[in-house]
């Protein structure tokens, strides 16, 4: 070990990050990065598990540059996002914060919100259909016209199926938000909050000046990570249109669940392929944007 | 003395007072609590009526009442009756706390580093990690089960973790909270003498006890659901995971619903158990006194 | 001495002999199927009866979740991790065979004449190339369910015969509330379910038309038959308002639930309803068109033998096969899972064509066709995407089912290039 004390601080730091990083660097590259390379490479080729593979050079991207389905889908996972992203974490946030300053059944509330993130999505998706129901056996509908306002469509129009989708995907996103904000908020050492009472300070300046610029990484995270996940959503959209996969007519058919189609039910890999290519550059980019948009400067 | 002083700050956990609890009463904060209350029945509704609907039988599942008329235990005792509940119960169980283990030492460490030190390529090793949170995995599970088998991963526990051992979405996060860690107490610790290790270990693991806690609580959850894998990679049914084994109520042309029902809400009583050991971490928070403003 | 001396050798040279015979003869095959009760046991019960005549075989059954069964099958077929016998849909085994994941039924084992003179004529869709690929031990149909209790209500003495009549009688046992929302159907509808089924290979012909060519790669119901056939059908609920698409969320929990009149299903939902609480119900055959026509749709899962299976395994493999697929198998899987036999001498017997239950079934086997698809889902996605045009976007049925007829043209072509 003598070459690492001739070294200066900076490069014993380099060499301690790299002794971290080798064994996590050599599980992503052979269990993600090579797969996902082999993705990449099957974009070129048609194969349907079974048989061989064999080259289609760009015929993958031309077919899906040319199907109006995959425009289609391509919008409707940008509304996911634009409409999910910031809903979810407006309200994520708004409990967050107001729970923190709450101590009777903290513990109790907290699991509330919480759970609706920890029960099977399968399961969550069928109670909400079972919701979205027309009369006699819709819950909203039910409530509805007792109100005396006529039924809304939900999953029944190509308008409402997409929001309504999107709903539960929200409500159970909710938990996972609720708590890293929580974890977040319990992060900002109370000392700044005891001075700025000193100072008699008002709750919406503490808000600005104090939580919610602590809160930055926090807040990078999950607007990059929810983003992420509202543009990759599918377990939401796969189990509550069985009835009428990605339906109605395609309206709330996202990508994910696109390319599960093309792999699991058509068999198409190098199509799904290209697919997962076009995801992955999305995400790429809009995560890309968001970090560096959000930045320390 | 400083390093000492950080342990005996960062040890002075914090009960969960919110700092203005002396205004416990006021108008402002009944009206708080009972919004925060009633939002949270809302959010757990349909959960209670999947609670009901696991006591119904069959032709009355639709029935909107949540006691319904005619309750039955027989939905439970047909799941749990069955042997092989146990058994993938078991099995989820093992594999949920190792990769969970596993995935909260990888990622603290990977994102401490990421976060703490600096040296080239630190973002791009950081874009590719979070880049490969961009792959669905329904694509990588058909490579993933080549390699498997290749390397005699197949129908065995491992083959069945291995891809879940660390995770982009952890070590994004641990980055991102190891942020708040001030460097100086870092340096104050290389000062003492301590090598980065230790560093990470004793002085910057117990500033993010709450980022540490709810990874632990994602990790156990992501991988108690988890089904596309494990059903790929095991012929065995003995080594089914609980999301697996539940599978079996719904077949071809029918889902029986008031099982999948049942067995959700069995599904959901350790997830409960594991989240509310380690919110409590999260609430207490951290304490660091001694900071200069 | 002597005497002990000659015993020890005799046992001996006795138990040896019983050994290496044994050793020999041992041979060890999978089969695999995907996970329902009733098939277990069937199989179960089968592989009892197939070991006690075959002792040196042993076969090992393993079961899978039917959501992704196919997935499941087409990733471990071809890493050589499979079974020796597997049970696939008929629909997907073309592409196993064309990457000789499967191999052929000899012909001196299973002579194709006397496979279609036995079975019946829509398992003639397993052969190709003068060979049968796979067997079926049992097929499926479609029927007509109906709510006894209901028609009893109404005052209708039996089930609609004909398409008229179906009409007729929906109407009878409809029922609505105050404000005018659907309460009761008097027929359930969903294109997600077997009614696209229905459509394509019973209502299309019954209105003069036929959905394909006889080998099932060119659409041919872009014609006033299908026209007249998708109308028909959406007509029970724009015109007639005697059902609705999406009622109680899937069709089969309306019936369940006794919110339905009739409902047109599969044999496999007799097991569910038998276990039905108080759901009084009986079978009647699909009705007849305007001009009489009867027609069926078949599906089945076939047994196939991998290529995997080699010398002595291929040889007990297809042993089990035949096993399995014979007359007896056949009666037992009808008795334990309620699935109708493949070969008329098992199920025209007196016993199941009198079988209240079975019969209508069965007696639909015997002018049923099996539509050989090249992408099912998709090809099912098509004729919802035609209903949900009439329903949510006011398209005429015409225009519905020449959309419908391209996309699916496009499937087809697609897969046969």
């Amino acid at each position: 070990m003598h070459w690492y004390r001739k070294l200066s601080i900076k490069q014993k730091q380099v060499v301690w990050a790299w002794t971290f990083l080798a064994i996590p660097v050599l599980f992503y590259i052979v269990i993600r990065f090579y797969p996902t390379f082999g993705a990449i490479v099957l974009s070129f080729q048609n194969w349907n598990l079974l048989g061989a593979k064999t080259w289609a050079g760009l015929e993958n991207y031309q077919r899906l540059i040319s199907d109006p389905v995959f425009w289609k889908v391509f919008s409707n996972t940008f509304i996911y996002l634009l409409l999910g992203t910031p809903i979810s974490l407006v309200i994520s946030f708004v409990i967050a914060y107001h729970l923190d300053k709450v101590s009777f059944l903290h513990a109790t509330i907290r699991a509330m919100y919480f759970l609706p993130f920890m029960t099977s999505a399968v399961a969550m998706a069928w109670l909400w259909r079972w919701f979205y129901q027309p009369v006699p056996i819709g819950l909203f509908n039910n409530i509805l016209s007792s109100l005396g306002i006529s039924q809304l469509p939900f999953l029944n129009s190509t308008f409402s199926a997409l929001p309504s989708v999107l709903a539960p995907a929200v409500w159970a996103g909710l938990g996972f938000q609720i708590i890293i904000f929580m974890a977040g908020l319990r992060s900002i050492p109370q000392s700044y909050y005891e001075a700025a009472q000193i100072d008699g300070v008002g709750s919406w300046t503490i808000l600005r000046e104090i939580t919610l610029p602590l809160l930055k990484p926090t807040i990078v995270f999950l607007v990059v990570f929810s983003s992420i996940g509202f543009l990759r959503i599918f377990d939401q959209v796969f189990n509550m249109t069985t009835n009428d996969p990605g339906g109605p007519l395609n309206s709330t058919k996202p990508l994910v669940l696109m390319i599960y189609d093309t792999a699991f039910n058509d068999f198409n890999m190098g199509y799904a392929a290209a697919q997962t290519v076009v995801l992955f550059t999305i995400l790429l980019i809009v995560s890309l944007v968001q970090l560096y948009v959000m930045r320390e400067r | 003395m400083s390093d000492i002083g950080i342990k005996a700050s960062a040890a002075t956990l914090n009960a969960a007072k919110p700092y203005n609890y002396n205004k416990r009463m006021e108008p402002a904060q009944v009206i708080r609590w009972t919004i925060l209350f009633l939002g949270g029945v809302v959010m757990v509704m349909p959960i209670v009526f999947m609670m009901s609907t696991s006591f119904k039988w069959p032709h009355e599942i639709y029935n909107l009442m949540i006691i319904p008329d005619d309750p039955t235990i027989e939905n439970y005792t047909y799941v749990l009756e069955d042997g092989r509940f146990y058994k993938w119960f078991f099995n989820s169980l093992v594999i949920a706390t190792i990769t969970t283990v596993s995935a909260v030492i990888f990622d603290s460490l990977v994102g401490y580093t990421l976060c703490k030190f600096r040296f080239r390529g630190r973002m791009v090793v950081f874009v590719a990690i979070l880049s490969t949170l961009m792959i669905p995995t329904e694509m990588l599970v058909i490579p993933w089960y080549l390699m498997a088998k290749d390397f005699g991963w197949l129908n065995s526990y491992w083959g069945i973790m291995f891809p879940g051992i660390m995770t982009a979405f952890g070590t994004f996060l641990m980055k991102q909270f190891f942020e708040s860690v001030p460097d100086d107490f870092l340096e104050a610790a290389r000062i003492d003498g301590l090598n980065e290790f230790q560093i990470w270990w004793t002085v910057a693991m117990p500033l993010v006890t709450p980022a540490i806690s709810a990874l632990a609580i994602f990790v156990f959850l992501g991988n108690w659901t988890a089904f596309i894998w494990p059903l790929i990679v095991t012929n065995d049914p003995n080594l089914y995971t609980l999301p697996v084994g539940l599978t079996t109520f719904s077949v071809e042309q029918s889902v029986e619903w008031e099982l999948i029902m049942t067995g959700a809400a069995l599904a959901t009583i350790p997830t409960l158990i594991v989240f509310l050991v380690f919110q409590r971490y999260i609430i207490r928070g951290v304490v660091m006194t001694g900071l200069k403003g | 001495m002597k005497s002990l001396k000659k015993t020890i050798l005799g046992i001996t040279a006795g138990a040896t002999i019983a050994l290496s015979s044994g050793a020999s003869q041992a041979v060890e095959i999978n089969y695999w199927q995907y996970f329902y009760e009733a098939r277990v046991n069937a199989i179960d019960t089968l592989i009892e009866q197939f070991e006690a005549e075959n002792p040196g075989i042993t076969v090992n059954q393993t079961t899978f979740p039917y959501a992704d069964y196919r997935t499941k099958v087409a990733a471990a077929i071809p890493a050589g991790e499979g079974p020796d016998v597997v049970q696939l849909f008929y629909g997907w085994l073309n592409d196993y065979v064309e990457a000789d994941l499967i191999s052929p039924l000899p012909v001196d084992a299973f002579p194709p004449e006397t496979i279609r003179k036995e079975f019946f004529p829509m398992v003639q869709a397993m052969e190709k190339d003068g060979q049968y690929m796979a067997l079926p031990t049992a097929v499926r149909s479609l029927a007509l369910f109906y709510n006894t209790r209901l028609f009893e209500e109404a005052g209708i003495d039996g089930p609609p015969k004909t398409l008229d009549e179906l009409v007729e009688t929906a109407r009878a046992l409809t029922k609505t509330d105050a404000a005018g929302n659907i309460t009761q159907v008097g027929i359930t509808t969903g294109m997600n379910a077997q009614d696209h089924h229905w459509v394509r290979e019973v209502l299309i012909r019954q209105f003069g038309g036929e959905p394909y060519t006889s080998d099932y790669q060119t659409v041919t119901y872009d014609d006033n038959a299908g026209a007249a056939a998708l109308q028909w059908y959406s007509d029970l609920q724009t015109k007639h308002g005697v059902t609705q698409s999406g009622f109680m969320d899937e069709p089969q929990a309306a019936f369940k639930a006794g919110r339905a009149g009739m409902h047109i299903d599969g044999s496999f939902r007799i097991g569910a309803l038998k276990k039905t609480r108080g759901l009084e119900w009986a079978v009647a055959e699909l009705p007849a068109g305007p001009d009489g026509t009867q027609s069926n749709y078949s599906s089945y899962w076939v047994n196939a033998v991998t290529s995997k299976a080699e010398g002595e395994k291929e040889a007990a493999a297809l042993k089990f096969l035949a096993f399995i697929t014979s007359d007896n198998a056949m009666q037992i899987w009808l008795d334990t899972v309620g699935e109708l036999p493949a070969k008329p001498s098992a199920g025209l017997t007196d016993a199941n064509r009198a079988d209240p239950v079975f019969g209508p079934f069965i007696s639909g086997l015997a002018y049923a066709k099996t539509t050989i698809f090249a992408n099912e889902s998709g090809q099912r996605q098509v004729l919802m995407d035609a209903m949900q045009r009439i329903l949510l976007e006011g398209e005429t049925a015409e225009n519905a089912i020449g959309i419908a007829a391209e996309q699916e043209q496009v499937i087809l072509d697609r897969y046969y290039k």
